[in-house]
């Protein structure tokens, strides 16, 4: 079996809170070596050239749209941008169609993956099926078949009874519940965040309060059962201190944030920019320096991208009749980087840390690591490497990207899954 | 005149000078208007289409007249909102009527940005005749027209906007105009009717309808919908009329010759009562007529009229 040997690189351990320097050597796969001075008798060589070794990246929130919505993105395209974007793995959402609410979906999408053979894909089953916020799934099924978790991201779950009742099955069947927070009636025909921006520009708000009330609401159940709750693209900052408090409190709760949350207010709506429209939306100043916060003293565990492709068609009409979403995986890492990393928000095992281990915990997945004997899953990043966005150039088929003509500072040059380089940046010398 | 706009899509970005021009402009098409034969060559040969994806017989009727009184073919496109939705895309239709030769495309859809999106796909001018809850760019110069007609200037007027804001592009668009020409505005309305951070426009939120309008100069009323109420935003016509309603004793508190203005189409005894909609401070009628001189000039301006007028 091949071997790969990856000299001279800064290794980061986002579990042991290091860098240092060291070679990384992989057979069949898996990590066999990591020390000083390795030698390879055969195989690649790679010199990493002092830039970051880091365990593979993981996005815990993509939708790759396949089955029902080739158009948008399938999971072979999906796997190429997130491979380009420096993720190993990922965590599908289910809001497919139909719903990946059975095994036969869950068995599709792992097919499917398989078959584009770049990255590792992990499905999230549906909470209730179709995601109607009626009935349960077969969660123990669909765990089985290979889902990692449970949400009814996009739909969220309306009623209290039905969602206790989903908490209380998924903690029985052992896997985390992920809530997108969003109370229906208060954002019923809103398109951007609600303020001084919505009022000027005219279109119906969505106010933070519909994210909290659910932030609040679900908070309260995971207490009430037990159940482990990840909030998805946590948005506002009353979320933050709703997050916050139930922490310190030894609920079960984890938070991801998304780097468009993170980078932008609602002002990049400002001229009907559709590519600025998603959901939640981009909120205010306040709620940036909030989410950088919590980002900072680890209320917020995760950076996951809600990548959300769609056509240039659908994105190219009025804007309360464009769908919400945007891509994300190609421009997560150099928007940590250059809006976390280079202003001192997060070092750099920090925000790593946010893309590998924390997501695989909340998974409960082996990856994320550097070990002698894992899977030798491993991005390349470039801290000092500049790019300027072009959608153009994505691997995705989307190309809603509200980040077009931004320069960014440290990208992925490399990413290897089970010990193949699934993309190169053709920056690196390989022999 | 020193006209470089392509299009008119709201108050928002209009410079003082330009509002001016228009205003100026429009002084002379209400000349026009007064003349026996109001018809002048200015805009022969040019072709203006409405498009119009919202019922609205007033609006679309001034900018025909305009077009007719300006020499301009003009042709009428109504669609319903249906077929925003499921037929052909607004850009397509637009490509289609710059394709045809439109040379002004006035927009009146039921969604805030739309004329946005059409002015960035053609080299058609564009004049948004309303944009879902964003602006109303024509019904705010007439409005300013009347005023400044009347009291003869806009600077340093109190101007109090009355009713449902959330909804209305006419207080929107009438906010940034007045207040760009040094106009104090002041806002009221029922609490679920105020828009988020709408202070940051420069305007005084008062909560009681006294307060508002308190020395005001100019009193604009909107009309309410009764689908307001069923969506919960007020609990019934006749507690509106009494805690929003204009009156004889309300206007009194008002500026003496205080002008009474309201887009339309009324509900008469709900926003305001009748003695005052045609009381000897009402200047809605003439809003009316003022709205074509004002759709004039704009078709004038845009229209790249080369013919003088006088």
């Amino acid at each position: 079996m091949h071997k790969l040997l990856l000299k001279g690189g800064l290794v980061v351990d986002p579990a042991a809170g290091e860098i240092f320097p060291a070679d990384i050597l992989i057979e069949k796969g898996k990590i066999a070596a990591i020390g000083q001075d390795l030698e390879a008798s055969e195989g690649t060589v790679i010199d990493v050239g002092g830039r970051l070794v880091s365990p593979g990246l993981i996005d815990m929130h993509v939708h790759f749209r396949e089955p029902g919505f080739e158009a948008k993105e399938t999971i072979a395209t999906g796997s190429r941008a997130a491979a380009r974007g420096g993720f190993t793995a990922v965590a599908c959402m289910p809001n497919t169609d139909p719903v990946a609410d059975n095994r036969a979906v869950i068995s599709y999408i792992r097919a499917r993956a398989e078959q584009a053979g770049l990255i590792k894909v992990y499905p999230v089953a549906a909470l209730t099926r179709g995601s109607r916020g009626e009935e349960l799934t077969e969660m123990a099924d669909l765990k089985e078949a290979g889902a990692v978790a449970f949400s009814d991201d996009g739909r969220p779950v309306s009623s209290a009874a039905v969602m206790r009742r989903a908490m209380q099955y998924a903690r029985m069947v052992g896997l985390p519940v992920i809530s997108h927070c969003e109370e229906p009636t208060l954002s019923a025909g809103g398109v951007m965040h609600e303020g001084y921006m919505s009022t000027v520009l005219g279109l119906p708000g969505i106010p933070a309060a519909a994210e909290e009330i659910m932030v609040a609401r679900d908070i309260i159940l995971s207490e009430h059962t037990g159940c482990p709750l990840h909030i998805a693209h946590v948005s506002t900052a009353g979320s933050v201190r709703l997050i916050r408090e139930a922490k310190a409190r030894g609920v079960p709760v984890t938070a991801e944030v998304t780097p468009h949350h993170f980078t932008l207010t609602d002002r990049a709506v400002a001229g009907y920019n559709t590519s600025a429209k998603v959901n939640p939306p981009l909120r205010t100043e306040e709620d940036v320096a909030a989410l950088k916060e919590a980002l900072a003293d680890g209320t917020i565990d995760v950076i996951a991208t809600d990548h959300a492709p769609h056509t240039v068609e659908e994105k190219d009409v009025e804007f309360q009749l464009a769908p919400f979403g945007m891509v994300g995986l190609e421009t997560a890492v150099g928007l940590v980087w250059t809006e976390l990393v280079i202003p001192g928000v997060l070092s750099p095992v920090e925000a790593i840390r946010k893309l590998t281990v924390n997501p695989a915990r909340i998974l409960g997945l082996q990856d994320g690591v550097i070990r002698v004997g894992a899977d030798a899953d491993i991005t390349i990043i470039d801290p000092g490497l500049t790019e300027v966005v072009d959608p153009s150039t994505f691997a995705s088929k989307g190309r809603n990207s509200p980040f077009s003509g931004k320069k960014l500072q440290g990208l992925p040059v490399a990413t290897i899954v089970r010990g193949r380089l699934v993309y190169d940046r053709g920056l690196l010398a390989v022999t | 005149m020193n006209w470089k706009r392509k299009d008119v899509l709201g108050l928002q970005n209009l410079s003082v000078e330009e509002i001016e021009i228009i205003l100026d402009t429009a002084v002379s098409m209400k000349e026009v208007l007064g003349r026996t034969i109001k018809k002048v060559p200015a805009l022969r040969g040019r072709t203006v289409v409405t498009l119009f994806y919202e019922p609205s017989t007033r609006t679309r009727t001034s900018f025909e007249l305009a077009a007719k009184y300006l020499s301009a073919d003009s042709v009428n496109l109504s669609a319903s909102t249906s077929s925003v939705v499921k037929g052909e895309t607004l850009k397509d239709t637009a490509r289609t009527l710059a394709a045809m030769g439109a040379d002004v495309v006035v927009l009146r859809h039921p969604m805030a940005g739309a004329p946005n999106l059409l002015a960035e796909t053609i080299p058609a001018a564009v004049i948004n005749a309303g944009d879902g809850t964003h602006e109303h760019p024509t019904q705010a110069l007439l409005d300013m027209f009347t005023v400044r007609e009347k009291l003869g200037k806009l600077a340093g007027l109190n101007v109090a906007i009355i009713g449902d804001i959330l909804h209305s592009r006419v207080a929107r668009s009438n906010i940034w105009g007045f207040t760009k020409m040094g106009a104090r505005v002041r806002i009221c309305g029922p609490a679920t009717m105020i828009p988020a951070s709408i202070e940051t426009m420069g305007v005084e939120v008062c909560t009681g309808i006294e307060e508002a309008l308190e020395g005001a100069d100019v009193v604009m009323m909107l009309r309410i919908q009764l689908e307001r109420q069923q969506q919960g935003l007020f609990p019934s016509l006749q507690e509106y009329t009494r805690l929003f309603g204009l009156n004889r004793q309300r206007l009194a508190l008002a500026r003496p010759g205080a002008l009474v203005m309201h887009p339309g189409p009324i509900n008469r005894g709900v926003e305001i009562s009748p003695e005052v909609a045609d009381g000897v401070n009402s200047v809605i009628t003439e809003q009316v007529t003022n709205g074509v001189a004002v759709r004039m000039a704009l078709l004038y301006l845009l229209g790249g009229g080369g013919i003088p007028v006088a």
